[in-house]
């Protein structure tokens, strides 16, 4: 049990992966299109640039699997913003180390009247997001917030800095359910470009995390790549890889994917390679092809149309009204946001909008049974 | 026209068991569980909020001919098993439980050894317990000497919808059960159901294949209607099969 995804990921290369992909032939697309348990060489292929005409094909047979799976619903969470401090240079962040913005961490009081407005809306299942200020915002805080809102949540999720693995027994112990921890690239050296300075600098640590999570006896563990930072079907393959070598390894544990992605002329960071909206439903459509279990995630980065649509061809669970600025709901609503969210409907459009579609907007689905 | 089935101090006319998951909505859930006549209906604890009166699914289902039956999904132990049990026997006011511990969550498949250990607790503590197992004809007799009121052996994976997989065992364990057999999981087509009926299983549970059809409702209709007729070939002892053709008026009806 002492060796971890590491020891996998030092087997591939990026280039060879890349060159490996781009092989992949029409046939070898129609080949994982007609298997019934697919490979992470029927991935590469369904991710390929040969996949493109079939694009259809692989939305309808999605589809179909999310359906067998996950029925006729969408779960519904919401994130909440507990600060915004953070040590971190990260190039595509707003809350990043340089840039002078005023920061803010929510305090009991202050966190207890984002959780009303919140409450109101029907969310059950939350998201916990922080940057990384260990000092201010570490597991104490952490876990102090999860103890203060658990009896209004059945489930909570977190996207923090990585901790150790002793941190997140303290943390499953109080109540954690599940945890978000994006590679944001597989790419070794363009991940140093882009986090040259804080912990998150350590790519390592943020490779491992999941291992330790795992070893923590964790629900649900959430993987995803922040696409557009390098090729978007290299870091889809080596989360698919990440992927499947975490549910060999910790059997116990639900995965779910999400899929953030730089978008051109957005005012922020300028992806290195765009990923299309058509890309996007490509990749989302191959891990559904990959596995009918895993969970996948789609936030309010993505615009309104795209959202309609997307949730019949794969995706799991949708958040609604996001605000990624700590305090945004009730305590501050004016204050600068994280990143801008592109679907900017309430909450009760986008259930309304999912009711329409023939889906039923699941509020609860888990319950702290110890 | 059908004989009746006893668990425990319940007689149910209807041996189609179903589900409450998957369906597009509550309403056409409602719809589709009344359509199928069944009378015990199984809904995952994780899903509803026990302490809540209006809760949408659970308001749904309040019907006189339909009896909930509690289920442990997403616990991963015994422990949380046995908790789950009395949380739902104190806020549902049922001492039935549908006993589910699959630790794995892609093919969620049932933990035999944190299974027998839960059902032993649980029967001490008075529960009607269902457990949802392999089909390991070794573990049924375990859990029945431990005090299960029936066994629920899985035909395939939950949701798969590929039928009895399992068909080979499932025989042994209808042989050799005291208690009913409930065939669970795996069931995709009313052709699966009747199969099962037809080999002697007491009853099945159907969900993803009713909640995920086009038409749940008239999906439902099809699995009464296969349900009754695989036990009425049952009843009416099926006639056995052969290799070759045989005549039917015998070659030696001259000697009598």
């Amino acid at each position: 049990m002492n060796s971890t995804f590491i020891n996998t990921f030092n087997k591939y290369n990026w280039e060879e992966t890349l060159a490996s992909i781009n092989s992949k032939t029409s046939l070898d697309v129609e080949r994982a299109l007609a298997t019934d348990k697919r490979n992470l060489e029927d991935f590469k292929a369904l991710i390929s640039p040969a996949a493109k005409p079939f694009l259809e094909q692989m939305a309808q047979k999605s589809r179909m699997l999310t359906k067998k799976r996950f029925g006729n619903t969408i779960q519904m969470y919401v994130p909440m913003y507990l600060s915004n401090e953070c040590q971190n240079i990260c190039t595509y962040c707003g809350f990043s180390l340089t840039n002078k913005i005023p920061r803010r961490t929510l305090t009991d009081a202050e966190i207890l009247k984002e959780v009303t407005f919140l409450k109101n809306k029907g969310y059950d299942h939350i998201l916990l997001v922080t940057g990384e200020a260990n000092k201010t915002v570490g597991v104490n805080y952490i876990n102090n917030a999860i103890q203060l809102i658990k009896s209004q949540f059945s489930n909570i999720t977190i996207e923090v800095q990585p901790l150790d693995r002793e941190e997140y027994e303290v943390l499953i112990e109080s109540g954690l359910y599940a945890v978000l921890v994006y590679q944001e690239t597989y790419h070794k050296e363009e991940y140093k470009k882009h986090h040259p300075k804080g912990k998150k600098s350590n790519f390592e640590y943020r490779l491992e995390t999941p291992d330790r999570l795992g070893k923590a006896g964790i629900h649900k563990i959430g993987l995803g790549a922040l696409f557009g930072l390098e090729d978007w079907r290299v870091d889809s393959f080596f989360t698919a890889l990440h992927l499947r070598y975490l549910q060999k390894t910790y059997w116990k544990t639900k995965y779910s994917i999400s899929f953030p992605r730089l978008r051109p002329h957005s005012g922020g960071l300028e992806p290195k390679v765009e990923m299309t909206d058509a890309d996007l439903v490509q990749t989302i459509c191959a891990f559904r092809l990959l596995d009918e279990d895993v969970e996948l995630s789609m936030s309010t980065r993505e615009s309104e149309v795209f959202r309609n649509n997307i949730v019949n061809l794969g995706i799991t669970s949708i958040s609604a009204e996001s605000k990624t600025n700590p305090g945004g709901y009730a305590v501050e609503p004016q204050s600068l946001e994280q990143f801008e969210i592109s679907d900017e409907r309430s909450t009760e459009e986008v259930v309304s909008m999912l009711k329409k579609e023939g889906l039923e907007v699941v509020w609860k689905d888990w319950e702290h049974f110890s | 026209m059908n004989t009746s089935l006893k668990i425990a101090d319940k007689t149910f006319t209807s041996r189609l068991f179903t589900g409450t998951g998957k369906f597009s909505s509550s309403q056409l859930m409602k719809e589709a569980l009344l359509a199928s006549e069944s009378e015990l209906i199984t809904v995952a604890l994780k899903r509803v909020d026990v302490h809540n009166e209006e809760d949408d699914i659970l308001t749904h289902l309040n019907h006189s001919r339909i009896n909930l039956l509690p289920n442990t999904s997403g616990v991963r132990t015994a422990k949380e098993a046995v908790f789950a049990a009395e949380l739902s026997r104190e806020a549902l006011e049922t001492n039935w439980v549908k006993l589910e511990i699959h630790p794995d969550p892609r093919y969620l498949l049932p933990d035999p050894i944190e299974t027998l250990k839960a059902a032993e607790e649980l029967v001490k503590l008075g529960f009607v317990v269902m457990p949802y197992i392999h089909a390991d004809p070794v573990l049924c007799k375990r859990l029945e000497e431990v005090g299960t009121q029936c066994v629920m052996p899985l035909g395939a994976p939950i949701g798969s919808n590929k039928g009895l997989k399992t068909v080979e065992f499932l025989e042994m364990i209808i042989e050799q059960s005291n208690v009913p057999v409930i065939v669970d999981a795996g069931i995709g087509a009313p052709s699966h159901a009747a199969q099962a009926m037809e080999i002697g299983a007491d009853a099945v549970l159907v969900n993803t294949a009713i909640a995920v059809s086009q038409n749940p409702v008239a999906m439902a209709k099809a699995f009464k209607k296969a349900v009754e007729a695989g036990r009425m070939g049952y009843d009416a002892k099926l006639p056995p099969v052969k290799n070759k053709a045989e005549a039917s008026s015998p070659l030696t009806s001259f000697l009598n």
